[in-house]
């Protein structure tokens, strides 16, 4: 039984990761149909610049907020000389130029940084709390916390706030949102800071716990990508429960069958979600009329 | 109130507005007639700022429009129901129209939405429903709310009767010309000429890129040219 609880702690906080990182999709997609693959070198650059920062002698919480608004600088960036520039392009090629990006953004770092694994230390130290005969990491619980927080604050965003309505609608109809008065080149700055900056923050969060590198980016990206699918492409709920749900696959996958094993079991259990719900678990599906 | 002199615009290399002259005096309902491919929907594209212009000037209660962005020109009173309706599918009827006065976030926006449930009663009933799912005449009644929900002194408006049931292309037009009343200069797009003419003060024709023929909509449904060309009669 605590092996139980065991695994499923390392699943919820390796999941709320993979929800961060799932979110950061959530809010581009919805701007503009694009899946952005660069989203998991946000993560790779909150972690790194909050470790190089830190280790040039800031304290801590200064040096992961530089990172992250270092991140969603460089996110508008992307936006600005790479995306913007082929405004009207198909959505494919808009993706492969995300591609790109990504293996830009993290070969910079290898020159910037270095090829080191880095870590820094946890936020409220390390003893492990014991919970019911397991133990989880006080990091754990910021990671986690973050992730239901971002999850909130988005949720409230695009539901409540007429600014998140017309980040919907530019996805649904540009020409539409632009004769509303909606200035589209924005919604599509914020939605790439926002994150951008919420890539970063999962970075500067799961580093002590994950430990990061310039090369870590890929594998959060396709994580997180398998849980937006899995959740509903577009859907911040979905992208939470997503997120968590790859994560708790693949610890349990990990504990009761063989880690080798653990990467297979997430995917496994996409394919045969796709295959029956092509929707995703929260999507809705889209009627129109024309 | 708007003044068009010499437009011309082009899709690539291909010219298909060869200097367009019109103009629309406040409180008229004007209407450009042609048939498809005449260049009229370009022309509406040109005056919202989401096509370019190659030459000419374009000036809207007395300001020049060049150099003003697509999505500053609704703050000026000059707001477009698109060809196509081109509606937020995926949003609801009311979030359409609550978009639709994006740059307003006063206590006139919930009048403005209750002026246009009053002059389409079918949206109210399906304002918590996914526009997406409504039906062709629905769409378009929606189209034209969430413009009227902008607050223009001028409305464009681009085929409101593509597509439609002759009994729903009746009701759009009596709402547009209605619209008078309310002090909404109107500049109207349409193929379906009889029908414009009716509800419009002047008319322009419009043929391959170029004005042919314009005056007091009236006279224009007299015209025995017209007639045969665009009435069938």
């Amino acid at each position: 039984m605590s092996e139980l609880l065991q695994f499923l702690f390392s699943g919820l906080t390796v999941g709320a990761v993979y929800a961060l990182v799932a979110l950061g999709f959530t809010i581009i997609y919805n701007a503009s149909d694009v899946v952005n693959f660069a989203q998991g070198e946000f993560v790779m650059l909150g972690g790194m610049i909050t470790w190089f920062a830190h280790a040039a002698g800031l304290p801590l919480p200064l040096a992961a907020l530089i990172a992250i608004v270092a991140t969603a600088a460089l996110g508008v960036a992307i936006n600005k000389l790479a995306i913007e520039p082929a405004r009207g392009a198909p959505v494919v090629s808009l993706i492969i130029i995300t591609i790109g990006a990504s293996v830009f953004l993290q070969g910079a770092a290898q020159l910037v940084f270095d090829k080191q694994i880095h870590s820094f230390p946890a936020f409220s130290g390390d003893t492990p709390l014991r919970i019911g005969g397991a133990t989880i990491q006080p990091q754990s619980l910021w990671v986690i916390g973050g992730a239901l927080l971002v999850f909130v604050g988005l949720w409230l965003f695009f539901t409540r706030t007429l600014l998140g309505r017309a980040v919907l609608a530019t996805s649904n109809n540009r020409l539409a949102a632009q004769l509303v008065g909606i200035n589209t080149n924005f919604v599509m700055t914020l939605s790439f800071a926002l994150s951008a900056g919420i890539g970063a923050l999962a970075g500067v969060l799961a580093t002590p716990i994950t430990l990061t590198a310039y090369n870590v980016g890929i594998g959060f990206a396709l994580k997180g990508f398998a849980g937006a699918m899995l959740g509903g492409m577009g859907n911040p709920k979905g992208a939470l429960a997503g997120g968590f749900l790859i994560g708790l696959i693949e610890a349990l996958t990990a504990g009761y069958l063989s880690s080798t094993y653990k990467e297979a079991a997430a995917f496994v259990v996409i394919l045969l979600v796709l295959f029956f719900m092509p929707q995703g678990l929260f999507g809705r599906k889209s009627t129109e009329r024309v | 109130m708007l003044t068009v002199e010499g437009l011309r615009s082009r899709y690539g290399r291909i010219e298909v507005l060869h200097g367009i002259d019109l103009h629309v005096d406040s409180g008229e309902i004007v209407t450009v007639v042609g048939a498809n491919g005449a260049g009229k929907t370009t022309l509406l594209r040109c005056l919202s700022g989401v096509q370019p212009v190659s030459a000419g000037q374009i000036t809207f209660r007395g300001e020049p429009l060049a150099g003003v962005p697509a999505h500053r020109r609704p703050a000026r009173g000059l707001t477009q129901s698109p060809e196509g309706r081109q509606i937020f599918t995926n949003l609801t009827v009311e979030e359409n129209l609550r978009l639709g006065a994006f740059l307003y976030s006063d206590d006139r926006v919930e009048k403005d939405m209750q002026d246009a449930f009053q002059m389409f009663p079918i949206l109210r009933e399906k304002r918590n429903l996914a526009a997406g799912g409504l039906s062709g005449g629905q769409q378009q009644m929606l189209a034209m709310a969430r413009a009227l929900m902008g607050r223009p002194s001028c409305l464009l408006l681009d085929e409101p009767s593509m597509g439609l049931a002759p009994i729903i292309v009746q009701q759009i037009f009596d709402v547009v010309s209605g619209l008078k009343a309310l002090g909404v200069t109107v500049l109207l797009v349409e193929q379906n000429a009889f029908g414009a003419l009716k509800i419009a003060d002047r008319g322009y024709v419009m043929e391959t890129g170029q004005i042919t023929m314009q005056g007091p909509a009236e006279e224009l449904i007299a015209d025995p040219r017209i007639r045969e060309a665009y009435l069938g009669i």
